[in-house]
């Protein structure tokens, strides 16, 4: 059991170490870089006087590894500024619109996930022939549809055409979750169909690896049928790699969700972040960046931690 | 050796998107930014696709928006293989902390989606084409880094490798001689997958509207022209969108095959 702590713990200091080094690279990408922010917010034809005072404002004056310290520290205590463009506090709107960005994200693993499972069953089980065929084939299709295509599809078909649901998706406090539902049915049907085909390909993928042992081998020869040997021998043998699989596209949702929830105009993280880069608001910018960054590691992490915690020869050391 | 339809296709259509971009001027009937009729004109024979949202002919935007795309899509794939297999190929040969370093480096731009990171250097930065083409080709090279470390680390330890070590060969001899043509058939395979992603990731910057700036547009910026649109059910942005896809299924059903055939040569010569 030692040992699988010891792993685990390692693991979660090196994803600790690795969001600290985000954070430094988020805040280079935006401080150091040639481009002076004044200089950007303010536009080429901006007074020196305006330039200076801004500079000032913004702390820019100051060395750039005082001013690091000074926004890490202000981001461990919970204090993540306030926005240059209107002033406000980035704690208030970001912790709405991260709720918001959450709720989307969940219901879209909880309807991608077990199609994803079932259908690369279904590929392995019915290997090389039409079936797995028509599902490699849209996979292929689905993995090089942009966003905005499958968005906008629906919205033309679903929304404008037969007006099943609405075209933009807005969710506020008082509305009851089947209404919530119901405005984020198409947004959630694209996060899917953008998952789903990776997610299943390399389920696929996983299954088909552990088909090759020589335990799968015996249990055919025993006579079992076809979805025994799948689901009881090959299965359980499949889920690290598995959980593995659905943790690392679920991070893929993360990038997913900044064009959809532009697509749908829905008051989340990534609409947020991009009106926010147009306007060139450092602080907002530099805090959507490094929570996307840390939800997207903990993901990757969460996946590292379960492939360890999972794996048999770990648990029963000798 | 035979082709199969789906390659054939394929190739085809890729053909044709950059036959298309680079003879733009020729085909499209009207100028890019000429304004023709009437806002979101229906399909008609003076314009096959209709117009646009302020009345350009949307074929020929079309033509020109592909050679937008094309273009800075093709030189950021060009950019990161460059940048990305030099690299990669240094740092299996040179080894040490020296690889450890850039390794290490590579694992951290990594862990930031490129999406987001994209989104926050261009939130400092001018965006122009330069520019794109810049963040685009640097973030996308640290995939390209990844699999030419992997390859050249393989090849590396190879007997003619070895053999060209003791002669005493040069690091640049043993990478641009030895390593290069060695590593070439599994990089290959990888460039269409690299250009899809360079078309994806451009359409979808021009979509948020951080990409190409008007009044030059590429394919993912004309879906943000017209989708306004989309709610009066006018389909003019699905055309773009459509586009997009279609250049980026053929470069897939391409890479698929040469990915194929690659992993057949090396099966037949015995692994």
């Amino acid at each position: 059991m030692s040992s699988i702590l010891k792993l685990v713990s390692q693991r979660l200091a090196l994803g600790l170490l690795l969001l600290l080094a985000c954070s430094v690279l988020i805040f280079v990408g935006t401080q150091i870089l040639p481009g002076d922010v004044a200089q950007s917010i303010l536009g080429q034809s901006a007074t020196p006087t305006a330039l200076a005072n801004l500079r000032e404002e913004l702390g820019l004056n100051d060395p750039a590894y005082v001013r690091y310290f000074s926004w890490l520290g202000g981001v461990l205590t919970g204090d993540l500024g306030t926005a240059l463009s209107n002033g406000q506090e980035i704690n208030a709107q970001i912790g709405l619109r991260l709720g918001n960005t959450l709720f989307l994200a969940f219901w879209a693993a909880v309807v991608a996930v077990p199609l994803a499972i079932l259908l690369g069953l279904i590929a392995v089980r019915y290997r090389n022939r039409w079936p797995d065929k028509l599902i490699s084939g849209l996979t292929l299709a689905s993995m090089s549809l942009p966003e905005f295509f499958i968005g906008y599809v629906l919205i033309f078909f679903f929304a404008v055409k037969w007006r099943w649901f609405p075209s933009v998706a807005t969710v506020y406090d008082s509305m009851s979750l089947w209404e919530k539902l119901n405005a984020i049915a198409l947004p959630v049907t694209v996060l899917v169909l953008v998952v789903l085909a990776h997610m299943m390909r390399m389920t696929r993928a996983a299954i088909l690896n552990v088909m090759q042992s020589a335990y799968i081998e015996t249990a055919e020869l025993k006579g079992l049928s076809a979805f025994n040997v799948i689901f009881r021998h090959a299965f359980p043998n499949a889920i690290a790699p598995i959980v593995n699989v659905v943790m690392l596209n679920l991070a893929y949702l993360v990038v997913g969700v900044v064009v959809v929830e532009v697509i749908f105009v829905y008051p989340g993280m990534g609409q947020y972040l991009v009106d926010h880069v147009s306007k060139r608001d450092v602080p907002v910018v530099q805090a959507c960046g490094l929570i996307f960054a840390a939800v997207y590691i903990g993901l990757n992490l969460i996946a590292d931690v379960v492939a360890i915690v999972t794996n048999p020869r770990l648990r029963h050391p000798k | 050796m035979r082709i199969p339809i789906s390659a054939l296709i394929g190739l085809v259509l890729t053909a044709g998107f950059f036959l298309m971009a680079i003879f733009a001027p020729l085909i499209a009937p009207y100028e890019m930014a000429e304004v023709v009729g009437d806002v979101w004109e229906p399909r008609s024979a003076e314009h096959l696709l209709g117009t646009d949202n302020i009345g350009r002919d949307l074929l020929s935007r079309m033509i020109y928006g592909g050679r937008t795309t094309i273009i800075i899509a093709t030189a950021a794939t060009i950019l990161s293989f460059t940048l990305g297999s030099f690299l990669g190929f240094t740092a299996a040969v040179i080894g040490g902390w020296i690889d450890q370093l850039m390794s290490r480096f590579v694992d951290l731009l990594m862990s930031i989606p490129t999406l987001i990171f994209a989104l926050v250097v261009l939130s400092v930065m001018p965006v122009n084409t330069t520019m794109l083409i810049l963040v685009m080709g640097v973030l996308d090279a640290t995939r390209v880094y990844r699999l030419s470390r992997a390859v050249a680390v393989d090849i590396n330890v190879q007997d003619f490798v070895e053999a060209a070590k003791l002669r005493g060969e040069k690091r640049g001899w043993i990478i641009f001689r030895e390593i290069l043509p060695n590593a070439l058939s599994p990089l290959v395979a990888e460039l269409g997958l690299r250009f899809i992603f360079a078309v994806l990731f451009l359409s979808t910057l021009s979509f948020l509207g951080l990409g190409v700036q008007p009044p030059d547009s590429d394919w993912g910026g004309m879906v943000k022209e017209n989708k306004e649109g989309i709610v009066f059910g006018i389909g003019a942005a699905l055309v773009p969108a459509a586009a997009i896809a279609a250049l980026a299924i053929s470069v897939n059903l391409v890479a698929d095959w040469v990915l194929n055939r690659t992993s057949d040569l090396k099966g037949g010569r015995g692994g």
